[in-house]
């Protein structure tokens, strides 16, 4: 007594046997709808991202960098900027194993010193951007009103200015160095976030179970943490790993017109700076592994916002 | 239409303002600079200092006379170079980088639609996964390292092309190359993903439903809806061209705008560096409003909420 | 009667991350030249799916028709390509969506959309086209047609625009008109009129129409036919009488008690407990067991075949079963 695939009949009534006509038992629940047990929702994106394998590449190779940048320099017998100048353009070898520079300095060594201020600079701007963003929107998105009508006014000519030039701009003035360049990096940065985290709050201002909960006497610190922080988090999260790389590009394009930071401290961008003209005489170590890890960081950085978005996006969520 | 229009110019204006009186602000306020001392031993360019920024006045009266000078197209002189103004060098350089970065867009434009477009029609396909590729590599590769790696390269290694200067249509290909590969890379990622949505939406099912042909409803009936999005970010691709011209003429030793930008900041020829960053933020600023104006003709909606709404 | 369309075990799957859906599980069903089917069922049957499989609209991938035929005017689209297809949309038969506000172009004219498929099927004039346009303008009911014409779609409210998707479906003249949901979107006012529309076009041109709803007040008005569909499967077909006062499928009883009659009134509304099978993996026997009050053991394990009441009435249910019957006189209806 078989089905076919598709569930048509293949017998003809007669066939079936009697016994099978009294009723069906109902086992009670049976048409009830089935909610799907919920994850909550970290755990949901989480497990969205890890499926992510760009993503999870990126996150790789951050967790190594950053533990590189930590440790590398330990792990290197060389000073950072130890001269050796008879060892000048050394290529990779086993005492230096990504070579050393026009000033005999140990490659390796400057490039995890790099990762630190790279990595620095990015985390920073960051972080400072999501402050005054977070400050800024939600003020304005909470007040609403005049109070958001002058201060999305004021976001709006910031916006217009242009971001790198205003950069250049502060640092001829400040003066290049590692806290001129945060400082001037997030000087009008934070304006993008501003606005994302002001859309958030107007979103939750809609949001009825904000208004359902409060009728309802629900404690509402709860709500807001088990409904509306997960939902207003994801672009926020996702801006704030997208404005790393870009930081650190920026710092880099800096050294490159001389805004850079100064020794001693050895950033990727200088050091990528310091070797155009080597590479011209086949030394391209010493731009190779600096060119390497601005590009990969900032590809992981990417790729790891990218999977961010996806994983983080409710309106995916099925 | 028109109201949208005259509040978008009054931005333009707020924000020309605000980057003028910003430069004004930190030339009186930095130390050493020739406001403030008198290191430039130089007669003429003091002078020329002096008579451009009224120097003996107080300093509303500078402030004023510098927003009349700027809004006639005068930028200032130069404290390396006597008898050079930043007027001069913007004659001489600006024409260049113009050039320059009038190609890389059509270039990366061009591309970049194509590209997306290709991902998104052969989605999930090698096709995809390959542009999709070179839009992250490009994406994450910044243009001077870019550079660096062609002249490396196909110049240096194969010999294919020459490395500096901007002499022929040959010397221009890697620096077109180097500059474009980014913006190419985000409008390639643009398109590719309003491409997707767009496709999925009823309109084009409905194009669909009435037989037109697969060229016809990709041409007439996606792309344009796809292309919206890449137009609001035209404004941010240009300012990333503009800046990226700095280094990419330092590189290729190209004689533009951007190269004697990079010289005037080594040099910490303050007023030259002030004079061209007002210039090209106007530059940028003007820009963006004609964007933002484009953007209303092209999509009819929003010449109608303007004229339904407020 | 002569059937301009004839649809025979029509089967369509998805392929899908979480495996494969089978939408659509063998359908038949048939249309006469002229008439209305009305194809009726709760959201997720698969009546979408239907109506895009006739157009041979599917989306591949992730979509696929696996089997069946689908005979328009004697020819088996299934077996057609897709250039061939192509010159059959929009000419012979045509499609309406639910929604008016998302399936016009923002971006184009009206008058572009409503003469593209003219022009590029019958290659005519954008003068005749112009002509063409202003004239089923008329016909929907659009005030002004000449000036509408260089408007946008958001010009117009949403009873306008679903107006105007209808003349964009029937400007080449198509012998087969398929309205999905044509009225869901729209006010109950709104809802009125396009049907109304319908009825008068049908006068007018003597379209042959395929009706997708969920809603049997919608097919009161006009259809001539009803075929009710389960879970994939049309499970009860009948004209419009028979539909609405003899209703043989548990199924299509509860429908018709969850919707508001006037003929009954005063009578209480009963929704339908429960929700249909997961179409990951249907059931092999009636995919109503477990919502059925009449299920039985036999429901479970086999699929009931399609029985015929009259010429133009069939039901798959194992009521219709002889012992099932029996079973029904035995033991008195508590349920
Ligand atoms: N593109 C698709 N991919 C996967 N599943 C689909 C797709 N389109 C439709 N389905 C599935 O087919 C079933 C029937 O859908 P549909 O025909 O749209 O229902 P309705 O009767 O409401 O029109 C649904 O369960 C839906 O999940
Ligand atoms: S076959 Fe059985 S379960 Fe299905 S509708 Fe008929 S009685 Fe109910
Ligand atoms: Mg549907």
């Amino acid at each position: 007594m078989k089905a076919t695939k598709d569930g048509k009949a293949m017998h003809s009534p007669s066939q079936i046997p009697d016994e099978w006509f009294k009723w069906k038992e109902k086992d009670e629940g049976a048409a009830e709808i089935v909610s799907r047990p919920s994850l909550s929702y970290w755990k949901d994106a989480w497990r969205r991202l890890l499926k992510n394998k760009l993503a999870m590449l990126g996150l790789v190779f951050l967790v190594i960098l950053a533990i590189m940048a930590i440790f590398g320099p330990i792990l290197s017998p060389y000073e950072v900027n130890q001269q050796d100048l008879p060892n000048q353009y050394q290529p990779p070898s086993e005492e230096h194993w990504f070579g050393t520079d026009n000033a005999g300095r140990d490659v390796f060594t400057r490039t995890w010193y790099g990762a630190r201020i790279s990595l620095f600079v990015g985390l920073m701007a960051a972080l400072i951007d999501v402050t005054i963003g977070i400050i800024w929107g939600g003020i304005s998105g909470y007040k609403g009103g005049r109070t958001d009508n002058v201060m999305m006014r004021i976001i709006e000519i910031l916006y217009g200015l242009p971001y790198l030039l205003v950069v250049i701009l502060l640092l001829v003035v400040l003066g290049p160095s590692l806290s001129t360049i945060i400082i001037a990096l997030t000087v009008t940065g934070w304006v993008g976030m501003a606005r994302i985290v002001r859309g958030q709050v107007l979103q939750i201002k809609n949001y009825e179970f904000v208004l359902a909960s409060k009728s309802f006497g629900t404690r509402s610190s709860r709500i807001i943490r088990k409904n509306l922080l997960p939902n207003t988090m994801g672009p926020i999260i996702v801006q704030m790993t997208l404005t790393v790389p870009s930081a650190i590009f920026a710092e880099a394009f800096l050294s490159f017109i001389g805004l850079g930071i100064q020794s001693p401290f050895a950033s990727w961008g200088v050091m990528a700076n310091d070797s155009l003209g080597a590479i011209l005489s086949g030394n391209w170590w010493t731009l190779f592994f600096p060119a390497f890890f601005i590009s990969f960081t900032m590809f992981a950085f990417n790729v790891l916002g990218d999977g961010l978005q996806d994983a983080l996006d409710p309106k995916l969520r099925k | 239409m028109l109201k949208y229009i005259l509040k978008r110019f009054l931005i333009m204006l707020v924000t020309l303002w605000v980057i003028i009186s910003l430069t004004f602000i930190l030339m009186v306020s930095i130390p050493g600079s020739p406001f403030n001392s008198d290191q430039s031993s130089n007669e003429t360019i003091r002078a020329n200092l002096e008579a451009h920024y009224n120097l003996d006045q107080p300093y509303h009266i500078q402030y004023f006379l510098y927003l009349k000078s700027i809004a006639t197209f005068d930028f200032g002189p130069s404290i390396k170079q006597p008898n050079q103004s930043v007027n001069d060098l913007l004659s001489r350089g600006f024409p260049i980088s113009f050039e320059l970065g009038i190609l890389t867009i059509i270039v990366a434009v061009i591309s970049g639609i194509i590209l997306g477009i290709l991902a998104a029609l052969r989605h999930n396909g090698v096709i995809d996964y390959l542009a999709m590729g070179i839009a992250v590599l490009g994406i994450s590769i910044p243009n001077f390292i870019l550079a660096t790696l062609l002249i490396q390269q196909v110049a240096v290694t194969w010999g294919l092309l020459p490395t500096a200067t901007w002499s022929s249509p040959a010397h221009m290909i890697l620096p077109i190359a180097a500059l474009a590969t980014g913006p190419m890379a985000i409008i390639a990622r643009l398109t590719r993903s309003t491409m997707l949505e767009v496709l999925t939406q009823d309109y084009i099912k409905m194009a669909k439903a009435k037989g037109l042909s697969p060229w016809k409803i990709v041409f007439k009936h996606a792309l344009r809806n796809a292309l919206m999005p890449v137009i609001t970010i035209m404004g941010t691709l240009l300012a990333g061209i503009l800046t990226g011209t700095f280094v990419i003429e330092q590189i290729f030793a190209i004689p533009g705008m951007g190269k004697y930008f990079v010289e005037s900041i080594n040099q910490r020829d303050y007023p030259v560096i002030m004079g061209t960053t007002v210039f090209y933020s106007a530059f940028l600023i003007i820009m963006l409003f004609l964007v933002d104006i484009a953007y209303g003709i092209i999509d009819p909606r929003i010449k109608f909420h303007r004229k339904g709404g407020e | 009667m002569e059937k301009i369309l004839e649809v025979t075990n029509l089967q369509v799957t998805f392929t899908t991350y979480g495996g494969t859906v089978k939408a659509v599980r063998g359908v038949d069903f048939h249309l006469n030249k002229g008439e209305t089917l009305a194809i009726v069922g709760e959201s997720g049957c698969g009546k979408s799916v239907t109506s895009n499989a006739i157009m041979r609209l599917i989306p591949n991938p992730p979509g696929k028709i696996t089997a069946g035929s689908i005979v328009f005017k004697g020819k088996d689209l299934a077996k057609y390509s897709e250039k061939r297809m192509r010159s059959i949309r929009g000419v012979d038969i045509s499609m309406i969506f639910q929604d008016p506000m998302t399936a016009l172009n923002p971006t184009l004219t009206i008058g572009t959309q409503l003469m593209e498929g003219l022009i590029s099927h019958h290659g005519v004039s954008s003068k005749e086209a112009k002509k063409k346009a202003i004239e089923m303008m008329d016909l929907v009911g659009i005030s002004n047609p000449e000036e509408r014409l260089k408007q946008y779609p958001h010009q117009f409210s949403g009873g306008m625009r679903q107006r105007i998707v209808i003349a964009i479906a029937l400007i080449c003249e198509p012998d087969l008109l398929i309205a999905d949901e044509p009225t869901t979107a729209l006010d109950v006012t709104i809802q009125a009129q396009i049907l109304e529309l319908f009825e008068k076009i049908q006068a007018a041109t003597g379209v042959s129409i395929i009706l997708i709803t969920h809603d049997l007040g919608v097919v009161a008005k006009i259809a001539d036919r009803i075929a009710v569909m389960y879970a994939g499967k049309i499970i009860e077909t009948g004209t419009k009488r028979e539909i609405f006062y003899k209703p043989q499928h548990p199924y299509t009883q509860g429908l018709l008690n969850s919707v508001p009659r006037l003929d009954l009134k005063g009578e209480k509304l009963i929704p339908i407990d429960g929700t249909p099978p997961d179409l990951f993996s249907p059931p092999a026997g009636c995919p109503f067991t477990a919502r059925c009050p009449f299920a039985m053991e036999v429901c479970d394990k086999v699929y009931p075949a399609s029985k015929e009441l009259t010429e133009s009435h069939q039901v798959n249910c194992w009521l219709q079963d002889e012992r099932a019957k029996q079973l029904l006189t035995a033991v008195p209806l508590s349920k």
